[in-house]
């Protein structure tokens, strides 16, 4: 009993932020700080996310588009990059393949987010300075990624497979995408959410390196809070459309998700 | 006899990785250093200072502030966060009905979108209009200025952080539990150990790998956190954390030098230093790891 109660409470504690979030997008500015709080939806959803959208130094419309758009590209490539690494370091004998191996899990831990400074240097000598290039480059590979995809396809590609694909005369190419990929694919689903949301949630790189007039969604959000926040349920609304994406995913994804987390909580 | 090319594929196959994460990721955080021993500002790079930049750095107060205000977030958001994780995940780890729901649920805060949840809290630990100070109020508590002292600015963030966290922990949690043998649970059962002495003389042991897994990744990300602060420190003084400075992380630290005094050099400094000490921390976790084994 003790323990469903606690469980209860704690479905609660995590829901309910997410709850306030969506009773405050839809209410008007005068009650949000009345007590006790309104905990029940109001009318005004509709009118709320329309002021948003005309909301002059948020361009959360663009913000909305721009994350979309960096963080569809990120994934696809993440994943196609780190399947094509992780299938060669799993299946295929090269000259120093351990060695390489060891540099990716070297760099994994590395934190190269304190790279920015010169990161942003470069933009500006590639002329990427606002412009969604700086956002998708640097974030095309992920050693993770590598990692990740390497333990999937030592479990999941059997050997004979791949050697019955050879003996047909299949080059090793043609063998990634018409064998490994497919049986990758629940690994390759975990980390393509992973990595949009991830990119989706990135701030302190297009804060330094965008601008106002060509924002990401995070960014968007931040420019509400300094501009209107006082205005809350405007900033409330923001929210609630910058989180409405990763919750589709995650409502459709869910179980792959969790699968994904304790499968990785496992190797380490 | 395998043409050319197939004896080249796997180089091939790797070769995108570990260029792309040469170019952007590896080169920068190198040339981190080399700017650091710069003057280096927005009209390019100046004269060789040497340590100059670190000299300063050592003698600026902002800068000791913001590593105190880090590591104590760092603190009050790890510390509770991992210890609620163990519970959540002992609690979930036994048959129950419902079990993917009460998994999907207590994952919900992480795919909440991060500014999105500095935005909620800032309004939950407002004042005059949060919800915090109403519930306080309920115990006779007077309201508090979340934003004006350390101590309630830096509760407030590591609730955001603690909230956003603690389930995605839990599941790593679980999925160790899930590995311990249970004929251990039942020879303790047999011996008359309660429940929670099996806690903490089975469970814990036994997932250890696990626990100093979080705890670094925790630490790692606690090191460079960035948005909640950010975010919560609404209106004029976003990035210095406040009026008095009173949140500011190194990151924002960080950032503040160099994207809004445009003085590369000094922030370059900053970010090299907070990269030696998170590289310090991840070694010193590794050994750790290594002699448990």
């Amino acid at each position: 009993m003790m323990v469903r109660l606690t469980l209860a409470a704690a479905i609660v504690l995590s829901a309910f932020p997410l709850y306030w979030l969506f009773v405050v997008a839809t209410r008007a500015n005068d009650v949000v700080g009345d007590w006790p709080p309104p905990l029940l939806p109001g009318p005004n959803l509709a009118g709320n996310v329309g002021r948003l959208f005309d909301a002059e130094q948020a361009n959360f419309l663009l913000g909305m588009g721009n994350s979309a758009l960096s963080s569809a590209v990120v994934t696809v490539s993440v994943v196609f990059f780190s399947s094509l690494a992780g299938f060669a370091f799993a299946k295929l004998r090269f000259r120093g393949r351990n060695a390489l191996l060891l540099v990716v899990l070297g760099t994994m831990m590395i934190p190269v987010q304190m790279g920015i400074i010169p990161l942003y240097l470069i933009m500006v000598e590639l002329g990427w300075q606002n412009q969604l290039e700086a956002i998708i480059v640097p974030s095309l590979v992920s050693a993770f990624g590598v990692f990740l995809m390497r333990q999937y396809a030592e479990k999941a590609v059997p050997d004979e497979l791949i050697e019955a694909a050879r003996v047909d005369g299949c080059s090793t190419f043609r063998i990634y995408w018409t064998v490994v990929l497919p049986a990758l694919r629940p690994g390759a689903a975990v980390l393509g959410l992973f990595t949009f949301m991830g990119t989706w949630n990135e701030f302190l790189w297009p804060l330094a390196v965008l601008e106002a007039d060509n924002p990401t969604v995070q960014f968007s959000l931040s420019q509400l809070s300094t501009t209107y926040y006082t205005d809350y349920t405007l900033m409330f609304a923001g929210a609630l459309v910058s989180t409405v994406p990763l919750l589709v995913v995650f409502v459709v994804f869910g179980r792959q998700i969790i699968g994904g987390i304790m499968e990785g909580a496992i190797k380490a | 006899m395998r043409s050319v090319t197939e004896r080249l594929s796997p180089y091939l196959f790797v070769a995108p990785f570990f260029v792309i994460f040469a170019a952007f990721g590896l080169f920068p955080l190198v040339y981190t250093a080399w700017v650091s021993v710069h003057e280096w500002d927005i009209a390019g790079p100046g004269a060789f200072v040497g340590l100059d930049n670190y000299v300063t750095l050592f003698g600026d107060p902002d800068f000791w502030n913001a590593t105190y205000n880090t590591i104590g977030m760092l603190v009050l958001a790890t510390v509770p966060q991992l210890f609620c994780a163990l519970v959540l995940a002992s609690l979930l780890n036994q048959k129950l009905r419902g079990l993917t729901f009460l998994r999907m649920g207590v994952l919900l805060p992480i795919v909440t979108s991060v500014a999105a949840v500095g935005i909620v809290f800032s309004q939950i630990f407002d004042r005059d209009a949060g919800m915090a100070n109403g519930l306080l109020g309920l115990l006779g508590v007077q309201p508090v200025d979340w934003h004006a002292d350390k101590w309630s600015s830096w509760t407030a963030i590591a609730t955001m952080v603690n909230w956003r966290w603690t389930g995605y922990n839990a599941l790593i949690y679980l999925a160790a539990m899930q590995a311990v043998p249970r004929d251990l649970y039942e020879a303790a059962t047999v011996d008359g150990a309660s429940k929670v002495r099996q806690f903490f003389s089975i469970t814990v042991p036994n997932i250890r790998p696990a626990i100093l897994f979080t705890v670094i990744m925790s630490t790692i990300a606690g090191m460079q956190l960035f948005t909640e602060p950010l975010i919560f420190g609404q209106g004029g003084f976003a990035i210095s954390g406040g009026s008095l400075r009173q949140f500011q992380t190194l990151s924002m630290f960080m950032f503040e030098k160099a994207f809004r005094d445009f003085d590369y050099g000094y922030g370059s400094a900053v970010a090299w230093l907070i990269f030696v000490l998170i590289t310090l921390l991840a070694v010193v976790n590794f050994l750790i790891t290594r002699r448990s084994r």
